[in-house]
């Protein structure tokens, strides 16, 4: 059997395409490699959809936590604290009972127990926590000039915001906001090893190298192919976002414009 | 009963692993910043590599790996005469005598060996973030303190010891401060490792019980445990919070820092 024949067998494993049974009994290095790069698709997907919506909501949570209004202060400050000040381990396994016990009495709720949609909830008020901090804090160190330059042209409300306040928070905010779309990537890593459960070995790319290093007592290649794919995805983001950075940043004279530092891997 | 001690479980891991993983640091931030070139070279490897790879695959990884790379030298060692190879196929097979823990062995060394290599573990990848720290730490103290000490006619390593170290804390401690928050949530993963933990012991207590196997029958109460986990966390990081807050206060008084400045203006 040919590499191609096994990439055209587990290519798409991950999502429930291809041959039904994981291998057996040959564990190659085309079967890691195809079958590990397949579950990257689950990375990927948790990933981005998390980081799109989490990004708006994370806008929003900022603003709240800059407002006057105590309501909305409090409550910013409170899901921000909660999101962040406790593992995402944790939050995951909670997550998932609280959604087993809504089912229970709600049958709405049915989808929130399986991972492809539970587990990016959570996510997604993870990262919106985390970014809302980022966010809050460029807020908070945008120049005073800025904003008194947009008052100085008569640009008010929605129009200051979207024009001034926005466009400068993310320029301010965008370097901590790799690192965080970094941070979640790894973390998409969790989803399949908390309470969420894989169906019909539907698993992510950690999910698989733990199948073969179960299955071969030899850690030494799926982890490092692991962190190979991961390395690639990790070098993808930071290119992509340095993109966004370039074009955040291209009014400013070049000494002024910021590179994005790489400030690697923490756990959160 | 494991319930409650599991949460010492979780405290004696921090405990050990805050200490051993501030050893590590500072011996890899020494390397790093050693004129020695093969010194300096390993600690930057060893800064390097732990942070790039995902943080999840390096603790499943680094667990086996450990365990397999004691018995292999053990199996060296103690069993000079085997013939057979030690990789058979998809087998790890070491003689009896290299077992580690040894097959004979009681119930609770089993279970601290677990626990030992997941300290150990642990002390390895948090020592890399806190290497990183200290690295940055030391370079941040005003390099005119350590001329004024070599001009008084200090060896370097005097200047080191008696100079650079005490003043560096202060510079560390937001970052050690970040990273101590990070091993609060890491620990959880603790379970990943296969170490009886809180999280372990919230699935098996909360777990549905019937009244044929137990005294007490309850449904299923695993959302409950793991939000009192979740409170548990929360309410950790913000007696953290505060007590770092203080030390802060306490390492700025006097240093030649922003903050020292202030606090010195707001005294006079």
């Amino acid at each position: 059997m040919s590499c191609w024949d096994i990439i055209a067998d587990y290519g798409l494993r991950s999502v429930g395409i291809g041959e039904r049974l994981l291998p057996r009994n040959e564990f190659t290095l085309c079967h890691q490699f195809t079958l590990i790069g397949s579950g990257m698709i689950w990375n990927i997907y948790f990933g981005v959809l998390a980081l799109i919506s989490g990004f708006f909501f994370a806008t929003l949570l900022a603003l709240g936590k800059m407002s006057t209004n105590p309501i909305f202060r409090r409550s910013a400050e409170w899901t921000i604290f909660i999101f962040r000040g406790s593992p995402l381990f944790i939050q995951f396994f909670f997550a998932y009972f609280l959604f087993l016990s809504l089912k229970q009495s709600f049958p709405i709720f049915g989808p929130l127990t399986s991972a492809w949609i539970g587990a990016l909830v959570v996510l997604f008020l993870n990262t919106s926590a985390y970014t809302g901090e980022i966010f809050y804090g460029a807020l908070q160190s945008i120049p005073k000039g800025d904003i008194e330059a947009a008052d100085a042209y008569g640009l008010t409300g929605w129009k200051r915001f979207r024009r001034i306040t926005w466009p400068t928070m993310l320029r301010l905010a965008w370097p901590a906001y790799t690192n965080e779309a970094i941070f979640l990537f790894h973390a998409t890593t969790l989803v399949f090893f908390s309470g969420f459960p894989t169906t019909r070995q539907r698993g992510d790319a950690l999910y698989y190298a733990n199948y073969f290093a179960d299955k071969t007592f030899n850690p030494f290649v799926p982890y490092p192919i692991l962190a190979g794919y991961f390395i690639v995805l990790t070098l993808i983001v930071i290119g992509l976002y340095g993109l966004v950075n370039k074009r955040l940043n291209r009014h400013l004279p070049v000494s002024d414009r910021g590179k994005i530092k790489l400030r690697m891997n923490i756990i959160r | 009963m494991g319930f409650y001690w599991s949460f010492l479980t979780v405290l004696l891991l921090l405990g050990i692993t805050a200490p051993c993983a501030l050893g590590f640091g500072f011996v890899g931030a020494m390397a790093a910043r050693s004129k020695f070139f093969v010194f300096s070279l390993f600690g930057r490897a060893y800064i390097a590599i732990v942070r790039g790879v995902p943080e999840i695959a390096f603790f499943m990884f680094f667990v086996i790996a450990l365990d397999q790379f004691l018995e292999w030298s053990r199996h060296k060692m103690l069993c000079p005469d085997w013939s057979e190879p030690i990789r058979q196929g998809n087998d790890f097979v070491v003689c009896q005598a290299a077992k580690l823990p040894l097959s004979s062995a009681p119930q609770w060394i089993h279970e601290t060996y677990g626990f030992a290599l997941a300290v150990f573990t642990f002390a390895i990848v948090f020592g890399a973030f806190s290497a990183n720290v200290l690295f940055g730490a030391m370079r941040a103290v005003p390099y005119a303190q350590q001329e004024t000490a070599y001009a008084y006619g200090m060896t370097s390593s005097q200047v080191f010891w008696r100079i650079t170290v005490p003043q560096m804390w202060v510079y560390a401690l937001p970052g050690l401060g970040n990273l101590w928050m990070v091993l609060i949530k890491a620990t959880p993963l603790l379970f990943l490792l296969g170490v009886e933990d809180i999280v372990y012991w919230a699935r098996e207590l909360g777990g549905s019980k019937t009244a044929r196997f137990t005294d007490y029958p309850h449904p299923d109460w695993r959302m409950w445990y793991f939000l009192a986990l979740l409170i548990y966390y929360l309410m950790f990081t913000k007696v953290s919070e505060i007590v770092l807050d203080r030390l802060m206060k306490r390492l700025t008084h006097g240093q030649a820092t922003a903050a020292g400045e202030a606090q010195r203006r707001a005294k006079a």
